[in-house]
């Protein structure tokens, strides 16, 4: 087979074959217009402002290695004029997390940032080796992921920082949308295509610049730009990617690549749909937050699905979503389609959308009058009282 | 394996990353010589190599994070001397002496 030449050059041997068009483009054309399209992405949904301190979530992985690195080409191509810092995660997970932020520390003096560490024993007075110590490998990741969400949120805070920018890509996005909709999950739906989340009520908002951008592409991003990032699985869940919604996207993306863009925009297509009226039920639990860990959504795996539906049983207000839907085909007009489109990003600044009240125990935002973590250190910490007596 | 051995092998560098070195005893990188034809007695393809690194190299008993349904796992990306398998004509590019075969997992860790 003779070598390709490139259709944006016209010179140079194609060595990409871009998955959203079937360009193909060589090295140099190819991280131009991976640049240009999540420049396009930020400018179109006006995610920055100038002068704004973001906080770029970074576990080492390709996904923030890559959104670093392209955030910094980008500030100083465009003078966004942000202040970009590195905040990082320490779950306590030996032989896993230690080495990724090693990756993470050589990111920071590659890139010239900040970083931040937080860790979960200084949070809550417990390292992922103990919760797995305690609570054993099942169901460890809940753990994890509740605490990982607020983790985040706190170290900002200790920054004075209101903007968390995680590495999320269209696959991962794709992938929750397919998870939530199978769940019946329309709250959620709505928020995980959203390109920014939570700021109203949280104080701390988050978004996904890479949203529009191919898992395959990032990882051949980082490849051509040769960048520094760490890829191992967490060692409590090392094959958490293993028969989940995950395959079924990458299978998808083998028969037709333009699959996993056109899930995300049918998830937007279909949050335009939802009602926002339950945005408060589960602010604090959402399954695509769990910034820094790849598989985040599929390692989740059955034991997230059971919580999910019994806490859709919970929720009284089901059936109005569901007659949404059904009034969609009737000749009245519902008034679904009257209400605000993505309002948390336009507006959500000084209308609260969530009614959310504080843990009364750590003051952390939350729906309930204890917050998840809060409840999860409750219980592990009857345990270590059981244990020690 | 010594060319003593095998008529024609196709000395080739395979390389692994993304994760995937933990199927190869965390090897990033092996020279092979590879037999130049199949047992039917075709060019080695693309398809024959991942077949050759199961059987030869593969330490790990997952072969199914590396194959599924007969052909490479989707998820795992191919760069035949830099350039997408995809533009090579995928499983069915043929071998060439001193080739670089990289395989990338997108499926780990972000």
């Amino acid at each position: 087979m003779p070598p390709t030449t490139c259709i944006r050059c016209q010179t140079n041997r194609a060595v990409v074959k871009r998955p959203k068009n079937h360009h193909k483009v060589c090295k140099e054309c190819f991280l131009a217009a991976f640049e240009d399209e999540v420049h396009h992405t930020i400018t179109s949904s006006k995610l920055f402002q100038r002068g704004e301190r973001i906080a770029i979530g970074a576990s080492g992985g390709k996904d923030s290695t890559v959104l670093a690195s392209v955030l910094k080409t980008l500030n100083e191509r465009h003078d966004y004029g942000l202040d970009l810092i590195l905040l990082s995660v320490d779950e306590g997970i030996k032989g896993y997390r230690d080495d990724s932020l090693e990756t993470v520390k050589r990111n920071a003096s590659q890139y010239e940032m900040d970083l931040k560490i937080v860790g979960y024993d200084e949070l809550y007075g417990w390292t992922m080796d103990q919760v797995v110590e305690t609570v054993g490998k099942k169901g460890n990741c809940t753990y994890c992921g509740v605490f990982r969400r607020q983790a985040l949120d706190r170290g900002a805070k200790m920054l004075k920082i209101k903007h968390v920018v995680t590495g999320h890509n269209a696959d991962d996005i794709a992938e929750t949308v397919l998870m939530n909709l199978l769940r019946g999950d329309l709250p959620r739906l709505s928020r995980s295509t959203s390109i920014v989340t939570g700021h109203a009520a949280s104080e701390v908002k988050r978004s996904k610049p890479l949203k529009y951008a191919y898992e395959k592409e990032i990882v051949l991003y980082a490849h051509h730009k040769k960048l520094d990032y760490f890829s191992t699985e967490c060692i409590y869940s090392p094959e958490a990617f293993r028969g989940t919604a995950r395959s079924l996207i990458k299978t998808l993306e083998k028969v037709r690549p333009s699959a996993i863009l056109d899930i995300v925009r049918s998830g937007e297509d279909m949050a335009r749909l939802t009602p926002d009226k339950d945005q408060s039920s589960c602010a604090c639990d959402e399954g695509e937050s769990m910034g820094g860990c790849g598989s985040a959504n599929g390692r989740s795996s059955g034991n997230e699905l059971a919580e999910m539906e019994a806490s859709l049983k919970k929720q009284s207000n089901h059936a109005s979503l569901e007659t949404d839907v059904s009034a969609k085909s009737n000749a009245t007009v519902p008034d679904t389609v009257e209400l605000p489109l993505r309002t948390h990003r336009k507006e959500g600044l000084g209308t609260p959308l969530q009614k959310l009240g504080q843990c009364t125990k750590c003051g952390y935002m939350s729906s309930q009058s204890i917050c998840q973590a809060c409840m999860l250190l409750d219980g592990l910490n009857k345990n270590r009282a059981d244990i020690a007596i | 394996m010594g060319e003593a051995m095998t008529s024609a092998a196709i000395p080739v560098v395979v390389e692994f990353s993304g994760g995937l070195e933990m199927l190869f005893a965390d090897k990033q990188r092996l020279t092979l010589n590879v037999p130049a034809t199949d047992k039917d007695n075709k060019p080695a393809t693309i398809a024959y190599l991942v077949d050759y690194l199961c059987e030869e190299e593969m330490g790990d008993a997952r072969k199914d994070l590396f194959v599924l349904d007969g052909h490479l796992r989707p998820g795992i990306l191919v760069l035949i001397n830099d350039a997408d398998w995809e533009l090579e004509g995928e499983e069915a590019y043929e071998l060439q002496s001193g080739d670089n075969v990289l395989f990338v997992s997108t499926l780990h860790g972000g």
